[in-house]
């Protein structure tokens, strides 16, 4: 039995926050569940696509956020609880849909799980989706811990269920990736059966339809206020004339800092778990004899906005600071000692912060292509073909690490999809080639509108689809053109090829880079089509090798090795190719050299095909490389 | 009740290696054994970006502390799998910080490709004593190796830091981590590689 599938009793588990979230939701009666993997996200769907089959729950990896939001919307819709889950800007993606829902509303619970990411640990920014609540005007909840986010994941379900709107659970790095205890509740019985009541004009969105609806939703904007003020999820701690108001992971540090600044009688805290509609009364409450406020919480100032609101119209003198120099900063995260720094500053009471070591110089490690990736020799090839003279967007994916030296093959990112695209705006204005990179599963995510836009306008670009048969990035989750599964080998469910084809690709041709000679052959006569207008495709595939050994448990016959005898130490292979099983090295006689590593060399070959002092060595039954 | 358990507040462990060297297990484990024993705990890890080959960084929370992240200044033990990664923490430790740390050397790509050198390890662990109480050096390859694989180093590690008893946790509520949450092909092998670590910790 999966873990999160077992019976309650009182059992307590340290879980993941995103496991949590799946616990509350299978408590919650959920049997339906859609998302795109994305950071600090992706378990979500993971442990769900684990334990879909055993819960009775229909669990999918869909293309999209706006995808996996419509589908599980039309679930709920026909009376079953739903579940979908994304990063902070899939919502982004997904925004279309979520505006209209909320106007529509649902017939069953529908969460919405939204991952902030402050401090960008795996993003391209760091924008506050609580204000996507505030926008739609659908209520919102956010834990604090995975035990919060195990219980509000059940209540929203059943707010949601109540007042026939989806409902966000808006959670941060900090909550998705904290681990904890969690106490198990019981699990429901039996499922739902779904049932589509016809109801064209309350469900189909016309101008009338919309107008009607549109005061709906205020009217049940009012109501949810209600629900707000009651909630037990907004709650006062401790007492004095001070006060702090917080939410979130940044109510821990609240915690510690009270205790810590021994402020305990000096200071009440209130803790917003319910934090939209924001409950104004219990605010107002709160202040009414109070001297002054600090609003704690990460990124924007949305509860601090909520909080002066608040004083101002109740006519309260109180004192409100939140976000600014020496107090609460506005970017990245927070943690207990920048709360007990903005603390202290704001009540004026004594506090040494914690002396900070200085790190001696370093030489750093950034995050690389693993070894063996095909990615690198794709670069590779490109760069000999293209150089430095042509412009490259590129997409989002493991290949985004290409902006590193030595590769540096990327010039352009904004967003999903947006290689594609941004190619075709370059290609139009820059008298240069325009050579975009983009992987498979991006394609599938958001690349196939750029391609048609760039064909129907004539846009002249290459636009390389790096295919490495999976989603490496968020943990090797599937997407609709994969051929390799845990299941074994199965015909693409969509092909890539015929897609491209299908967008009207003249000039297209699939190659796998690791034949590195075949691949530049390739490139250099897609070149030449590209002096006329059109855009023209590069598949370029070849497995991940990490998801392939994982899968087939494929084992290494051969390695390369340096021979060091022919080795001129030119250094083209660490430089053009900066394969991380290389270094710069001294042999035993005390000479510089550069050696292969042994453990790390995957047996991809591309190095030996780009210099003539590496050769293969045969090995034994050893283990797989890139375990 | 032991003297530790007596003045046991909080103790905020950061945890750094390399992508690979098994940093979030071994700090499942000690969450996980705090848990068995009964101890308030919170754990913070990153995945993602983090995971191609660069720095893992991960906290364990124990006792009266509601933060799951360690700012910089607070961590009280650093557990540091690659002598590096110690030098680079720095910043997490104050003047009575216990700083664990492998003395094996993983080397990162900016070295291999002659874009820098790597420091003597030594000097990394010395800028590392200069400024905390404690700095518990562990041959973390040799040890491993001992116990049956190199891959065990992670164990080595959580053992030494189950050995200093820093943590009011039994060896039982450490076993029985250890038992619930390794595979069962790895147990063994796991078990003595832990118990090393766990009698190097004691010795000091």
């Amino acid at each position: 039995m999966h873990e999160l599938l077992m019976p309650g009793n009182g059992r307590r588990r340290l879980l993941l926050g995103n496991e949590a979230i799946v616990r509350g939701a299978v408590e919650g009666n959920v049997r339906f569940v859609a998302a795109y993997p994305g950071t600090p996200s992706s378990e979500i769907i993971d442990r769900f696509s684990q334990l879909a089959l055993e819960a009775g729950i229909y669990a999918e990896y869909s293309v999209n956020e706006k995808v996996s939001m419509e589908v599980a919307c039309a679930a709920a819709v026909s009376g079953v609880r739903s579940l979908c889950s994304m990063k902070h800007v899939g919502l982004n993606v997904a925004a279309d849909a979520f505006m209209t829902l909320a106007y529509v509303g649902v017939k069953a619970g529908m969460v919405i799980v939204v991952a902030d990411d402050p401090f960008l640990h795996s993003s391209q920014n760091e924008q506050d989706n609580r204000y996507y609540a505030k926008m739609a005007g659908v209520p919102m909840l956010e834990p604090s811990t995975p035990e919060e986010a195990r219980a509000m994941t059940t209540e929203a379900l059943d707010l949601s269920e109540e007042y026939g709107i989806p409902c966000i659970l808006r959670t941060t790095t900090r909550v998705n990736h904290c681990r904890g205890p969690v106490t198990f509740g019981d699990l429901p019985s039996k499922a739902p059966a779904a049932v589509f009541k016809k109801d064209p004009f309350n469900l189909v969105v016309v101008p009338m339809v919309g107008r009607k609806l549109r005061l709906a939703l205020l009217d049940k904007l009012k109501k949810l206020q209600d629900a707000s003020e009651h909630s037990s999820l907004n709650f006062t701690e401790g007492s004095g004339k001070w006060g702090v108001v917080t939410s979130g992971a940044s109510y821990l540090f609240v915690k510690d800092s009270v205790r810590d600044l021994e402020l305990e009688g000096r200071v009440k805290v209130l803790k917003l778990g319910f934090t939209f509609p924001y409950p104004k009364a219990v605010i107002r409450d709160f202040m009414s004899d109070l001297e002054k406020v600090l609003v704690v919480e990460e990124l924007d100032p949305f509860l601090e906005e909520a909080v002066r609101i608040t004083a101002q119209e109740a006519g309260l003198p109180v004192l409100v600071a939140g976000k600014g120099d020496d107090l609460v900063p506005r970017a990245f995260e927070l943690d207990a000692v920048k709360v007990k720094k903005a603390m202290s500053s704001f009540f004026q009471v004594d506090y040494e912060p914690p002396e900070v070591f200085t790190a001696p110089q370093l030489p750093s490690r950034p995050p690389n292509l693993c070894p063996g990736c095909p990615h690198r020799a794709t670069y590779y090839s490109v760069k000999k073909v293209f150089g430095d003279e042509a412009v490259y967007p590129t997409d989002i994916g493991c290949y985004t690490l290409g902006v590193l030296p030595p590769l540096r093959m990327a010039d352009f990112l904004i967003c999903m999809g947006s290689g594609v695209s941004t190619a075709g705006g370059f290609s139009k204005v820059l008298d240069q080639p325009v050579v975009a990179f983009i992987g498979d599963s991006t394609f599938f995510h958001s690349g196939i509108t750029g391609l048609i836009n760039g064909i129907s306008h004539d846009h002249r670009f290459l636009l390389v689809v790096l295919d490495n048969g999976t989603t490496a990035m968020t943990g090797h989750q599937p997407h609709p053109g994969i051929e390799l599964t845990p299941e074994g080998k199965i015909e693409p469910k969509v092909s890539l090829e015929k897609v491209i084809a299908g967008c009207g690709v003249k000039h297209a041709a699939t190659v796998n880079p690791l034949q590195v000679k075949k691949t530049q052959d390739v490139l250099q006569e897609l070149r030449r089509t590209m002096k006329e207008p059109g855009v023209s495709v590069l598949i370029s595939k070849s497995p991940c090798p990490l998801y392939e050994n994982r899968l087939l448990g494929k084992r290494r016959k051969v390695v390369f090795e340096v021979d060091e005898s022919s080795c001129d130490l030119c250094k083209r292979c660490l430089e053009d190719l900066g394969c991380p099983a290389f270094s710069w090295s001294t042999s035993a006689a005390g000479d510089t050299c550069i050696r292969i590593n042994e453990a790390l060399c995957s047996g991809c070959s591309v190095c030996a095909q780009i210099c003539k002092s590496i050769r293969p060595k045969k090995i034994g039954e050893g283990k797989g490389g890139n375990e | 009740m032991t003297q530790a358990e007596q003045t046991f507040q909080a103790l905020r462990i950061f945890f750094t290696g390399v992508g690979g060297q098994g940093t979030l297990l071994a700090t499942r484990l000690v969450g996980e054994a705090a848990l068995e024993e009964g101890l308030p705990v919170a754990m913070s890890e990153i995945h993602g970006m983090a995971q191609r080959g660069g720095v893992v960084e991960s906290s364990v929370v124990v006792g009266n502390v509601c933060s799951p992240t360690i700012a910089d200044g607070e961590a009280d033990i650093v557990l540091a799998f690659e002598p590096l990664e110690a030098a680079r923490a720095l910043p997490k430790c104050h003047s009575k910080t216990l700083v664990i740390s492998s003395t094996v050397p993983v080397v990162p790509f900016t070295v291999a490709t002659g874009q820098a050198e790597y420091p003597a390890i030594e000097d990394l662990l010395g800028a590392v004593r200069s400024r905390v109480a404690s700095v518990i050096e562990v041959d973390t390859a040799a040890l491993a190796r001992d116990a049956g694989s190199e891959r065990a180093a992670n164990l080595v590690m959580l053992g030494v830091l189950a050995g200093t008893g820093r943590l009011p946790v039994s060896m039982k509520s450490w076993q029985e981590a250890l038992r619930r949450i390794l595979p069962e092909r790895v147990q063994e092998v796991n078990r003595r590689a832990f118990q090393t670590g766990y009698t190097l910790g004691r010795e000091l």
